[in-house]
């Protein structure tokens, strides 16, 4: 056996170039099969959906942008303590810890705060897994349909705590309804 | 004397205790040891976590001893048979004392310098449940300043007394002590308000918690963000031996030299420890390795990349001129006479 015969796959197949019949030749039987498909998706379900009027229902496992959550009190719960940086795969999270002073006490939860706490958003993989390390409950993936920005530089995909820590409206408005509850 | 550990026999000296003979065997039925610390004489015997099952007192007398032993403390003998990690009641009772410690330790993991290096995580870990059954209220005391050099954290402590022994026999003068009794026994400084002895530094290492810290490192870094190396200097009043945990090419955190058991091998000074952070000052021998499943060899994401060249790529790409001859294309036909 020469090298060019030899199927080293096993599945070298010998094709046949046999002449088509006066049918076949015409096509027109094979295009006629073509239009009854199309014929038939016609009166079928859409698959698709007009997309800013009507949006899809999001799974209930959804994960969007971070937040990183205040207590009732309206005090960051974020205490610096690096396992979210540690359990993150994709290593976006990076942080700076600072001893908190006394007259901060309402700021702050514990005697340690994230003075600096960025999420890298381009490394960011939307994993949750930060969200699962956090023994102080104090990063959430949101259910935000908000989808990071497009932007020119690199650096701006660096979200610091500017973007990431909960909005103090948002924190009263939450403390009031859980008091109301 | 031969002591036979978990079905394992070591020869060991007079005078050496089961915890000792345990750790030459080595291996998983080494028992924890919060207070015994082999380069402290006299420490040992107040945590009971070290608790083993003598099923054999000695060849003379081969009665079992009725209560669990304190290892560190008892004394081989020839012919001993001890139970370690295969015993029931040994596991049972080492759950029960791991309990006991966390009864007042607060839960400030997050918080603490110590989270990482942490000899109680590790026996909680290991023997601890993941939920308490304490309801009441913790144990605290007030925030006491005993230096600027060692933050110390009462309501940490678990009271092994380890720095009290080293204050004890590194120090001239004794200046810190366990004050009170029971519930309320806490370390604190007896006559002083800080503690300058040039060792005085050492309780930090020998603190088997988070009780005592480095005020200098408090709230720098978490320990496995730092990368730690072997580094040495010479040093008039120590062995100068250290290891530096370094985050990029800051030094944040200066230690001794621990080894598996969370022991220093050797002792260093005030000098090291607080005062020389400048990478100048160290000559860095090469990174410190740890166990396996330590938290600090995770995510070490401040190493240097360096981008390597490899120089054979370009030619693994064309390929050797012999191989290519070889290849059974259509585009290069066999020649007759390769074969």
């Amino acid at each position: 056996m020469s090298v060019q015969q030899i199927s080293l796959s096993g599945r070298k197949i010998e094709v046949s170039n046999k002449e088509m019949t006066f049918l076949e030749r015409i096509y027109l039987w094979t295009i006629l099969k073509g239009l009854w498909t199309t014929l038939k998706h016609l009166f079928r379900r859409k698959v698709t959906i007009k997309y800013p009027e009507e949006t899809r229902t999001m799974s209930p496992v959804y994960r969007g942008q971070h937040m990183l959550m205040r207590d009732d009190e309206g005090r960051e719960r974020c205490t610096a303590c690096g396992l979210c940086a540690l359990s993150c795969p994709a290593e976006a999270i990076t942080m700076k810890a600072a001893e908190r002073k006394p007259e901060e006490k309402h700021l702050y939860r514990e005697e340690k705060y994230a003075e600096i706490y960025e999420i890298n958003m381009l490394r960011c993989i939307f994993c949750g897994l930060c969200e699962e390390a956090c023994p102080k409950e104090a990063i959430y993936l949101t259910k935000s349909k908000k989808i990071v920005q497009a932007n020119y530089e690199r650096e701006d995909f660096i979200y610091g705590k500017d973007k990431l820590v909960m909005p103090l409206e948002m924190a009263i408005k939450n403390t009031q309804s859980n008091k109301v509850n | 004397m031969k002591v036979t550990i978990d079905g394992q026999s070591v020869e060991v000296e007079p005078g050496t205790t089961i915890l000792q003979a345990a750790r030459m065997i080595g291996g998983d039925l080494v028992p924890p040891a919060m207070c015994y610390y082999s380069k402290l004489k006299g420490s040992g015997g107040k945590c009971r976590c070290c608790l083993v099952e003598v099923s054999k007192g000695s060849e003379a007398d081969p009665r079992p001893m009725p209560k669990l032993m304190a290892s560190c403390v008892t004394g081989c003998m020839d012919g001993m048979e001890v139970n370690s990690k295969n015993s029931e009641r040994v596991t049972e009772a080492r759950k029960s004392v791991t309990e006991f410690l966390l009864i007042n330790h607060p839960l400030d993991c997050p918080v603490c310098d110590q989270a990482g290096e942490c000899s109680l995580q590790d026996l909680s870990f290991e023997h601890g449940k993941s939920e308490t059954r304490f309801i009441e209220e913790k144990r605290t005391f007030e925030p006491e300043n005993i230096g600027d050099k060692i933050q110390l954290h009462m309501n940490r402590c678990i009271l092994c007394q380890r720095c009290t022994t080293l204050a004890d026999q590194l120090t001239d003068k004794r200046v810190h002590g366990v004050l009170n009794r029971g519930d309320h026994a806490q370390i604190s400084t007896c006559v002083s308000a800080a503690i300058d002895n040039e060792f005085s530094g050492n309780m930090i290492d020998v603190c088997p918690v988070g009780a005592l810290t480095d005020k200098t490192f408090r709230f720098k870094s978490r320990v496995w963000f730092n990368k730690p190396f072997n580094a040495h200097r010479d040093c008039d009043k120590c062995c100068g031996k250290t290891t530096v945990w370094m985050f990029g090419n800051e030094i944040q955190r200066v230690t001794g030299r621990k080894d598996q058991y969370g022991e220093v091998e050797e002792f260093i000074c005030n000098t090291c420890r607080f005062d020389k952070k400048e990478v100048s000052d160290w000559t860095i021998e090469g990174p410190r390795k740890f166990e396996k499943d330590s938290v600090i060899n995770q995510n070490n994401y401040v190493r240097p990349l360096e981008k390597v060249v490899i120089e054979t790529e370009k030619n693994i790409l064309l390929g050797r001129d012999i191989d290519r001859k070889k290849i059974s294309m259509t585009g290069v036909p066999l020649k007759n006479t390769d074969n």
